[in-house]
C-alpha cells in the first residue's frame, strides 16, 4: 500500500510539533524515518495511525485521501502500529492477546486464531508459543507477537516507533530479517528511529526530521555525514574534558551486596573521588539502578558498608544521605524529580529544605529567577513545570540540587533530549566536578558514557563484569562489554 | 481516582468561576423540575427556603449552627486534600471528638468551674479526632490500607461505640435508650445572647480554623509540602521532605478540627446538649463536597460551606409551611454537587480537548 503524507501541519500550543511536513512511502519499501528526539516522528506517525488529527493536511492511502480518526480506523484501513512499549495485557497468555483486538462476532474461533497465529510466526522465524503468558516474554517477542497480531487484522502498512530501543541483537537481527520480508511481500514498513546505523542498514529510502520541518531525503546507499548534517544541521564534534583533578574519596563501598526481587548485586568494592566521574554501562535492569539506589539512601543493602565523605551511613535514612550532601536524579523528570503542578518558585523554596515556618515567596522568586539565568532554563519563575520541555526541565532539576553536593548519582541524564540540550547539561555537570561534586551516572548511549566518564563499570546481569578507564576504551569494546563479551 | 486540582492561572481561575457558577443555575433548573413534579411551586419553595434562612438576624444565627461544624470539618480536609488524602473517615472523627468532649464533662460536670469544663472538653474533642485522624493515616502508611476504606471502616466503628456508650456504660439513669445520654445543665452550654441560638464562640473557632488553613496552605512551608506531597509523593520524598509525618500531621490535624465540630455538637448553644447516635449528621460528608467544589480553594469553601447551611436550615420551612419534606433541603444540595461535579467534569474535557 502507498502511503503519503501531504503538507502535515501540528501544534502543541506554541510548539510546531510538524510544520508542513509531507512524506511518501511506495508499496513494498521501508522507509526510514530519522531525527532526534523531539524531531516530530512520533507526532507525525501519530497522525498517521489516528492518535492524534492533525491541524491541516492530508493522508493519502493507495492515492485516495482518507480521514484517520482512531488507531481503530487506522487498522481497518490497513495501517497498524507498533508502539515503543509494547500496548498489550501482560496477564494474559499469547493467544489471547493475539485475539484480543479482534473485531466481530460473538464466537470466538480460538482453533483458527491459534493456526492463524502459528503460520504467521513461522512465516517470520518467530517462536510465539501461544499458551505462555505475555508477561513472561521478552520485549522482543513482545513485539513479535505485536507484529503478528497487526498482520493478522489486515495492516498493509507498517508503522513501528523506535523498535530496537530495548531488545537483544538476536531478536534485533529477527525482526530486520522480518521486515525484509514484508517489504518483499508488497507491504509497506516505515521505521521510526534516532538510529544511524539501523536505518543505514534497514532501508530503502529515509526521511529526516528536524524541529518539526523535514530537512532531508535519501536513498541508499548513504553517507552518514550527510544524514548526521540533515538532522543536527552540522556534524557535532563533542568537546573534550578536561581532567579535574581529584580529592579525597566522597563514596566508599565496601563488600556491597544488594538485592531487589528479581535481581541480586554481590560483593561490589567501590571508591570515588571528589570530582571523579563514574560511568555505570549495561543493559537495562542489570544492577546498575540498584547501586545508584544504594549509593543514595534509597536501598538498604543485604550487607556490607557505604560511606559518604569517610563516615558510615550503612542503612541510615535517606534523609541523613542528603544531609551529607548526596543527591539523586532519577530517570523520570516528572515522576520522580519535578512535581507537576508547581511552579519553578514553588521548588525552589521547596528545595532550600528551609527550617523557618513561613516561606518568603519574593525571596523564592528572586532566587528562581537567579536559577533560570545561570542554568540557562527557557522558563519564569512562575511557570509550571510540565509545562517546559525536557532540556529544561532537566536543568530546572539541576538548579534545584544544593550548591554543596559532594555526590550526584544520575539516571539517564540526557535521555530524551537533543545533542544541544545534552552539551549545556554536561556543561553545567562538569563545572560541579571542578567544585568537588563527584558524579556517578547510568547511561545507555555508549558515547554519553565514553566522553563523560574517568571510569566506567559495566554491569552484566547483576555483577560488574568490567571496570575500564573511560579514555582508553573504545565504543566497540564498550559494546561488547555490555553485550556479556569480551570478558 | 484524582484529587482536584488547583487553579494554574488567574485567567483559568476566571473561568472556573463561571462554569462553577452555570453548574449552580443548572441545579436549581433541576430543582425546579423536581418541586413542579411534586406538585409546589418553586418560587415559593425557595422563598420560604430563604425566609427561612435570612429574615432575621436570629434565622442567620440558626444557619450559623450547621455552618460550624462545615466549615471546622471543611478547614481540616483543605490540608488532608492538599497531600492527596481522602480522609472519608472525618464523620467518624467528629463522633470521637463528641465522645471525648462529652467523657471530660461527664468526669468533670460536677468537680471544676463551668468554663474550665468546657475548655479542657474542647481540647479533648480535638484529641479524640485528632487520634482517630492519625489512626486512619497509620492504617494507610504502614499497614497499607487505603485511606477510604479505612476511614469508612473507622466511621462504623465510631458509631457503634456512640451506640455502646449510650445503651451502655453512659446510659441515663433508670432507662437506656438510643435517644442518648443524659443532657448536661445550662452551665454547660455555650453562651448565646438571647434568642439566638448560636453562641459567638462557634463561628469564631470556624472563622479561625479557616483562616489558620488558609494561610498555612498559603504561605507556610508546611502547606507548600503539603502539596508537593498531594502532587507527587515520590518526587517530595526525594527532595526531602520527611513524608509520612507530614501525612499524618495532615490526618491529625484534620482529625482535630473535626474532633472540635463534634464538641460544638455536644455543646453548642442549640445543640442537643448530650452524645447521640449519628451525632455528626452528615456534617463531615457535607464538608468533603464543600471543599471538591471549593475545588480545594479556602476562599471558596467559606460561601459554599455557607450555602448549603442555608440550605440545609431554611428547607426546614419547608415542612413546617407547606407540610413538604424538608429532604428537598437535601435534594436541593446533592443535585448542587452533581450539577458542579458535571461541569467541572466538562472543563477537564474541554481543556484536554484544547491542549
Amino acid at each position: 500500500m502507498k502511503v503519503e503524507l501531504q503538507k502535515i501541519c501540528k501544534s502543541f500550543g506554541s510548539l510546531k510539533a510538524n510544520d508542513n511536513v509531507s512524506l511518501c512511502v511506495e508499496a513494498g519499501t521501508i522507509h526510514g524515518l530519522l531525527g532526534e528526539n523531539g524531531a516530530g516522528k512520533s507526532t507525525l506517525m501519530k497522525v498517521l495511525t489516528g492518535f492524534i488529527t492533525a491541524d491541516s493536511g492530508q493522508i493519502l492511502l493507495d492515492n485516495v485521501a482518507v480521514q484517520v480518526t482512531s488507531p481503530v480506523e487506522a487498522i481497518q484501513r490497513g495501517v497498524g502500529m507498533l508502539y515503543q512499549d509494547p500496548l498489550d495485557f501482560p496477564a494474559l497468555t499469547v493467544l489471547d492477546n493475539f485475539v484480543l483486538g479482534c473485531p466481530g462476532g460473538v464466537r470466538l474461533d480460538r482453533a483458527a486464531a491459534r493456526r492463524a497465529l502459528q503460520t504467521l510466526a513461522a512465516q517470520f522465524d518467530f517462536t510465539l508459543d501461544p499458551d505462555a503468558a505475555v508477561s513472561a516474554l521478552s520485549i522482543g517477542e513482545r513485539q513479535q507477537l505485536e507484529i503478528v497480531r497487526l498482520l493478522w487484522l489486515g495492516a498493509r502498512a507498517l508503522v513501528l516507533d523506535e523498535p530496537t530501543t530495548a531488545i537483544s541483537a538476536q531478536q534485533k537481527a529477527k525482526l530486520f530479517g522480518a521486515l525484509r520480508k514484508l517489504a518483499e511481500q508488497g507491504k509497506t514498513v516505515i521505521f521510526v528511529s534516532h538510529k544511524l546505523e539501523e536505518v543505514e542498514e534497514l532501508c530503502h529510502e529515509v526521511t529526516v526530521l528536524a524541529r518539526g520541518r523535514v530537512t532531508g531525503q535519501a536513498h541508499g546507499p548513504y553517507s552518514a555525514e550527510q544524514l548526521v548534517r540533515m538532522m543536527f544541521g552540522q556534524v557535532v564534534t563533542l568537546r573534550k574534558r578536561t581532567p579535574v583533578p581529584l580529592g579525597e574519596p566522597v563514596l566508599q563501598l565496601d563488600d556491597l551486596t544488594i538485592s531487589d526481587w528479581r535481581l541480586e548485586v554481590k560483593g561490589l568494592n567501590l571508591t570515588i573521588r571528589a570530582g571523579e566521574v563514574i560511568g555505570l554501562a549495561g543493559l537495562e535492569g542489570s544492577g546498575q539502578r540498584l547501586l545508584l539506589q544504594a549509593a543514595s539512601g534509597l536501598r538498604h543493602p543485604t550487607s556490607g558498608k557505604v560511606s559518604i565523605c569517610g563516615k558510615d551511613l550503612t542503612g541510615q535514612p535517606y534523609i541523613n544521605f542528603l544531609n551529607a550532601g548526596v543527591s539523586f536524579m532519577p530517570a523520570g523528570r516528572l515522576e520522580e524529580g519535578l512535581i507537576a503542578g508547581m511552579t519553578i518558585t514553588e521548588h525552589v523554596a521547596l528545595a532550600q529544605r528551609s527550617r523557618e515556618f513561613v516561606v518568603n515567596w519574593q525571596q523564592a522568586e528572586r532566587s528562581a529567577a537567579q536559577r533560570i539565568k545561570d542554568y540557562n532554563i527557557k522558563g519564569r519563575p512562575s511557570s509550571y513545570v510540565e509545562e517546559l520541555s525536557g532540556g529544561n526541565q532537566q536543568r530546572t532539576l539541576l538548579g534545584l540540587l544544593s550548591s554543596q553536593l559532594n555526590l550526584l548519582l544520575m539516571e539517564h541524564p540526557t535521555r530524551g533530549l537533543d545533542l544541544e540540550s545534552s552539551e549545556s547539561i554536561w556543561g553545567l555537570l562538569l563545572e560541579r566536578t571542578r567544585h568537588g561534586t563527584a558524579i556517578m551516572f547510568a547511561s545507555a548511549d555508549l558515547d554519553e558514557l565514553l566522553d563523560r566518564s574517568d571510569r566506567i563499570l559495566v554491569f552484566f546481569s547483576g555483577r560488574v563484569a568490567a571496570a575500564v578507564e573511560a579514555p582508553s576504551t573504545s565504543a566497540e569494546q564498550l559494546g561488547e562489554l555490555i553485550g556479556g563479551r569480551g570478558v | 481516582m484524582t484529587t482536584p486540582s488547583l487553579p494554574s492561572s488567574s485567567s483559568e481561575g476566571l473561568r472556573n468561576s463561571l462554569l462553577r457558577l452555570s453548574g449552580i443555575i443548572t441545579a436549581f433548573l433541576l430543582t425546579a423540575i423536581v418541586l413542579v413534579i411534586i406538585g409546589a411551586s418553586p418560587l415559593d419553595a425557595a422563598n420560604l427556603i430563604a425566609q427561612g434562612a435570612f429574615s432575621s438576624p436570629e434565622k442567620i444565627a440558626f444557619v450559623l449552627t450547621a455552618w460550624v461544624p462545615v466549615m471546622l470539618c471543611a478547614a481540616g480536609l483543605l490540608l488532608t486534600f492538599s497531600a492527596g488524602m481522602w480522609n472519608i473517615g472525618i464523620e467518624g472523627q467528629i463522633v470521637l471528638g463528641a465522645i471525648f468532649a462529652t467523657g471530660v464533662m461527664r468526669i468533670l460536670q460536677n468537680s471544676a468551674p463551668p468554663a474550665v469544663v468546657l475548655v479542657l472538653a474542647a481540647l479533648a474533642g480535638l484529641l479524640g479526632g485528632a487520634l482517630w485522624g492519625v489512626l486512619a493515616g497509620v492504617l494507610k502508611l504502614y499497614g497499607n490500607v487505603n485511606e477510604i476504606f479505612g476511614g469508612l471502616g473507622m466511621n462504623f466503628i465510631a458509631s457503634s461505640l456512640t451506640v455502646y456508650l449510650v445503651l451502655g456504660p453512659w446510659k441515663r439513669p433508670g432507662i437506656g435508650s438510643t435517644s442518648g445520654t443524659a443532657p448536661f445543665p445550662p452551665k454547660l452550654w455555650l453562651p448565646a445572647f438571647n434568642g439566638f441560638q448560636v453562641s459567638p464562640v462557634e463561628p469564631a473557632l470556624a472563622v479561625i480554623a479557616i483562616l489558620a488553613v488558609f494561610l498555612a496552605l498559603r504561605g507556610t512551608y508546611f502547606g507548600l509540602r503539603l502539596k508537593a506531597i498531594g502532587k507527587n509523593l515520590r518526587s517530595a520524598y526525594l527532595a526531602g521532605v520527611p513524608t509520612d509525618r507530614y501525612l499524618l500531621l495532615a490526618f491529625a490535624l484534620c482529625g482535630g478540627l473535626a474532633g472540635l465540630a463534634g464538641w460544638v455538637l455536644v455543646c453548642g448553644a442549640s445543640a442537643r446538649h448530650n452524645l447521640f447516635p449519628l451525632i455528626s449528621s452528615g456534617y463531615g460528608f457535607l464538608a468533603i463536597l464543600v471543599v471538591l467544589l471549593a475545588n480545594l480553594s479556602a476562599v471558596w469553601s467559606v460561601p459554599i460551606s455557607f450555602f448549603f447551611a442555608a440550605i440545609a436550615m431554611g428547607s426546614l420551612q419547608l415542612s413546617l409551611q407547606r407540610q413538604l419534606d424538608s429532604s428537598l433541603g437535601g435534594v436541593i444540595q446533592d443535585l448542587l454537587v452533581l450539577s458542579i461535579l458535571v461541569t467541572q467534569g466538562l472543563q477537564a474535557r474541554l481543556a484536554k480537548k484544547k491542549g
